[in-house]
């Protein structure tokens, strides 16, 4: 078998498998699997209305997914997605709330504040690691606790005691009549063009700059990186740093986008979490993210309707969509499977 | 005559490239058979054949007469044939016994039962002579000890026949002696041995017989007593090879570098370099001869910025140097060649290509206002590729897919293209075979006669005398004694080595300052 065709053959084979394997589970449970994928097909493509939920569900996961992904090409592992997301969430809310002016200015200045956050919040675990040798896990998964009390102590400043800011003004929202009517009314927004904006800034980033060059060399090889003169610190900073923004930017989608306020959480979203399966699912690459991503947000999606359509309770749906991603990131075992069956094949000829 | 193993008219291609095109060896009972060859010669992938890891298209094995079909490793261990790698594949912090179990552990209902397998180990060691502490750990022991460990993982799992890989590249002169010495005693206890190496000095000492094999076609087999090592060179390289190194007199010139009572302390904080002296003159080449640990890898971190200096001074070209980082150092004119090619030489995940802009890439042409010129690598990379000789596929390959003699080269290139002031050259031809060390010898001497300076580091006595045209001898991170290469004896330098420093020998006015 040629490579080409295995690379295509294995997410195919693989999605395939976790269907399978996801519809044993439906039927053991007492429910009808084709009654449960027609509902999440229906929940994901149903009508244009779904397809722009749907979209707007990839968008975040696209941005966590670059961070995740741009953090590891720079060999480090990002966990604090999700606080530098909840911080960029919030300070592109406060934004959208503090002031008003004309949208030329106030929408970029929101989502500018958000990458600020983020790419702050992104900063301080990769100073730790450059300077003190800190590892980043530890201090990004600190950073989200913080991130999400602090985020909720200022939410209730701001809301004078309430658990929600007022609404953000629409000069900084990202929604676009032209994609509601598009769609019957979803919450599709523009941020989804922003969002491939930046997977295009990544790719330009890691393959065409110098920093992209003295990042990739960091990730594979300090030593060496440091032999040939590079500043180790900065760029471990850098990569941080740049990782931190993207996420905030993630943020941003939920902020001026998808609700256009900020509540305080009783918890995580997850969506900072998802990206690390997200980023791993592409291969770290920009265009893996977008494949990633695009699996990620319409699972989660669609799979909201499991449970009305098909009246599945949400913990089997959970357990499905999960499976489903599990066989997905198994592609190096399914790889393996084909591999040896295309020789097993060509040895009885 | 009977033969253990018989390889007979191996084939083995990887898409076009014939990596082995009919070659055949045959191991005799009792005997050490040399596998001769250069670096990308085709001897590992023959040898992989041989252990399972590769099935070959083409020819057949037998063992002990009957045809094998080896698909995996766990077919050769059954067959008795038993691997001693060059990089070994340890788990540094177990112990000796434990890695020797590893991947078959004993048990006692249930538990692993470290005793027995621990007295078996040491049984074996008793043996073999092999001295080996079945509790030590890993980590704590000499890479001499380590292969030892090697040895008897392939022992206790019962190898009749053993193939060791280049086994003596990491080890120190006293090792290879004993390493000798224990092959010998493996031989005598009714093992049979494949070694492959390319340094002919061993083949001649320890080798009953020798197979050639060069650019993956088999030569022939030799039987050692009835050649040399002039012959030899010439069947694995195709042409006749020089072991002395041509060179002129030198005519050095000012000093470039200049090393001032220098002082470098390890990561505990203990004094490697102690008040060291040195000086390198334009048009010389100065060879820092030595046993491994006695502070040379340190002098060169610190006279390249890799490591900070506690005390003294480094001046290039009548610069104050010291404490610099390593880009300002390499932009005042030098060019290093480091120790250690995995670790500080080349980023392995990167293509070679990029390898070979390693410190160039942030300058113009490549770089400009920040954005790659990817194209640009691409054509420097290729005239490098072409000026020194670097056996790959092209720019594109992944520097991890080189032989170490072709990443060498690569680096070499690397360093010898900008043309630097002092080139500083660690350790620049281990592991290589002669064809790739006559040439990386002579461009070390062209450097020299271009008036530029050389700073040679190395382990090999023949080399620092072949090479250099001042000898500094380090012990113990201070200079003992500076001499030229012809009015000194390789016994008198290993005794400066080992810090017998006699003073009142003639050498002694040559001392630096």
């Amino acid at each position: 078998m040629s490579n080409r065709a295995t690379n295509l053959l294995v997410p195919i084979v693989s999605v395939v498998l976790g269907l399978i394997v996801g519809a044993i589970i439906m039927l053991v449970s007492g429910y009808s699997p084709i009654e449960g994928y027609a509902a999440l097909w229906n929940g994901i493509f149903g009508d244009l209305y779904t397809i722009g939920e749907t979209l707007r569900q990839i968008t975040p996961y696209l941005l966590a997914g670059l961070a995740v992904a741009f953090a590891f090409r720079s060999g480090l592992f990002n966990i604090g997605v999700e606080g530098q997301l909840i911080v960029g969430w919030f300070a592109a809310a406060y934004v959208g709330v503090a002031v008003e002016l004309p949208k030329i200015i106030h929408l970029p200045l929101a989502i500018l504040a958000a990458a600020v956050a983020g790419a702050l919040w992104g900063f301080v675990p990769g100073l730790l690691k450059a300077k003190f040798r800190v590892h980043e896990v530890i201090v990004t998964i600190m950073m989200n606790y913080i991130a999400l009390h602090v985020t909720n102590a200022l939410i209730r400043t701001v809301s004078e005691g309430g658990d929600r800011t007022e609404r953000i003004f629409a000069s900084a929202s990202l929604r676009s009549e032209f994609l509601e009517n598009l769609t019957e009314f979803s919450r599709l927004h523009l941020g989804l063009l922003l969002a491939l904006i930046m997977v295009g800034v990544m790719w330009f980033i890691l393959e065409k700059t110098t920093l992209g060059f003295e990042l990739k060399a960091v990730g594979f090889n300090q030593h060496a990186s440091e032999y040939a003169g590079m500043n180790v610190n900065k760029n471990i900073i850098m990569a941080m740093v740049i990782s931190g923004a993207f996420a905030g930017l993630a943020g941003a989608m939920e902020a001026l986008g998808t609700f256009e306020y900020v509540s305080s959480k009783g918890g995580f979203t997850g969506i900072g979490f998802d990206g690390i399966a997200v980023a791993l699912l592409g291969m770290n690459t920009p265009l893996g993210v977008i494949f990633g991503a695009t699996l990620f947000g319409s699972l989660k999606y669609g799979a909201l309707n499991m449970p009305n359509a098909a009246g599945i309770p949400i913990e089997i749906v959970e357990i499905v969509i999960a499976v489903i991603i599990f066989f997905v990131a198994s592609g190096y075992i399914i790889r393996l499977l084909l591999l040896r069956a295309a020789g097993k094949k060509k040895e009885a000829k | 005559m009977e033969y253990v193993i018989e390889m007979l008219n191996i084939r083995k291609e990887f898409g076009n490239f014939v990596a082995n095109d009919n070659i055949t060896l045959q191991l005799e009972k009792g005997e050490i058979h040399a596998l001769l060859g250069e670096n990308g010669a085709g001897k590992s992938t023959l040898m992989n054949v041989l252990f399972g890891l590769y099935q070959p298209e083409g020819g057949e094995i037998r063992v002990r007469g009957k045809k094998v079909d080896i698909s995996n490793p766990n077919v050769a261990n059954d067959l008795g044939i038993g691997m001693v790698h060059q990089h070994f594949m340890l788990v540094e912090n177990f112990s000796v016994t434990e890695n020797i179990i590893l991947g078959s552990e004993p048990t006692k209902m249930g538990v692993t039962n470290k005793k027995d397998a621990a007295q078996k180990v040491a049984k074996l060691s008793e043996q073999y002579g092999l001295n080996v502490d079945p509790y030590a750990i890993i980590e704590d022991i000499s890479v001499g000890m380590q292969q030892r460990v090697e040895i008897l993982k392939t022992l206790y799992r019962g190898a009749e026949i053993l193939i060791f890989d280049e086994p003596t590249a990491s080890l120190t002169p006293q090792e290879i002696t004993e390493l000798i010495q224990i092959m010998k005693r493996l031989i005598a206890e009714g093992k049979s041995i494949i070694l492959i190496t390319h340094k002919l000095k061993e083949i001649m000492d320890v080798s009953d017989r020798v197979t050639v094999i060069r650019k993956g076609q088999g030569i022939g087999t030799v039987t050692t007593s009835e050649t040399n090592p002039n012959d030899l060179a010439a069947l694995m390289v195709g042409r006749q090879v020089t072991f002395k190194t041509e060179k002129g007199p030198a005519y050095p010139t000012e000093e470039i570098l200049s090393v001032k009572d220098l002082v470098v302390e390890d990561y505990r904080g203990i004094a490697k370099v102690k008040n060291l002296n040195l000086t390198v003159r334009k048009g010389e080449i100065v060879g820092i001869a030595g046993i491994d640990g006695n502070g040379q890898s340190e002098l060169i971190e610190a006279i390249t910025g890799l490591r900070k200096v506690k005390s003294g001074k480094v001046w290039i070209h009548g610069k104050d140097v010291t404490g610099m980082k390593p880009r300002k150092v390499t932009e005042s004119g030098v060019g290093h060649i480091p120790q250690d090619r995995h670790k500080h030489g080349l980023v392995l995940d990167f293509p070679i290509g990029h390898n070979i802009a390693l410190q160039t890439y942030y300058t113009a042409p490549i770089s400009k206002s920040g954005i790659m010129d990817y194209n640009k690598i691409t054509e420097k990379a290729q005239q490098i590729i072409k000026d020194f000789d670097v056996r790959t596929q092209g720019p594109h390959e992944p520097a991890r897919a080189l032989s170490g003699g072709n990443q060498q080269k690569a680096i070499i290139g690397r360093e010898v293209d900008r043309n630097p002031d002092l080139l500083i050259a660690a350790l620049p031809t281990r592991g290589l075979d002669v064809g790739a060390i006559e040439f990386i010898h002579s461009r070390l001497i062209e450097q020299r006669d271009n008036g530029k300076a050389v700073l040679l580091i190395s382990f090999e006595l023949d080399e620092v005398m072949n090479v250099s045209d001042r000898i500094a001898v380090i012990h113990d991170g201070e200079i003992v004694d500076v001499v030229i290469p012809e009015e000194t004896t390789e016994q008198q330098l290993g005794l400066l080595m080992a810090g017998h420093a006699d003073k009142d020998k003639k050498g002694g006015k040559h001392r630096v300052e």
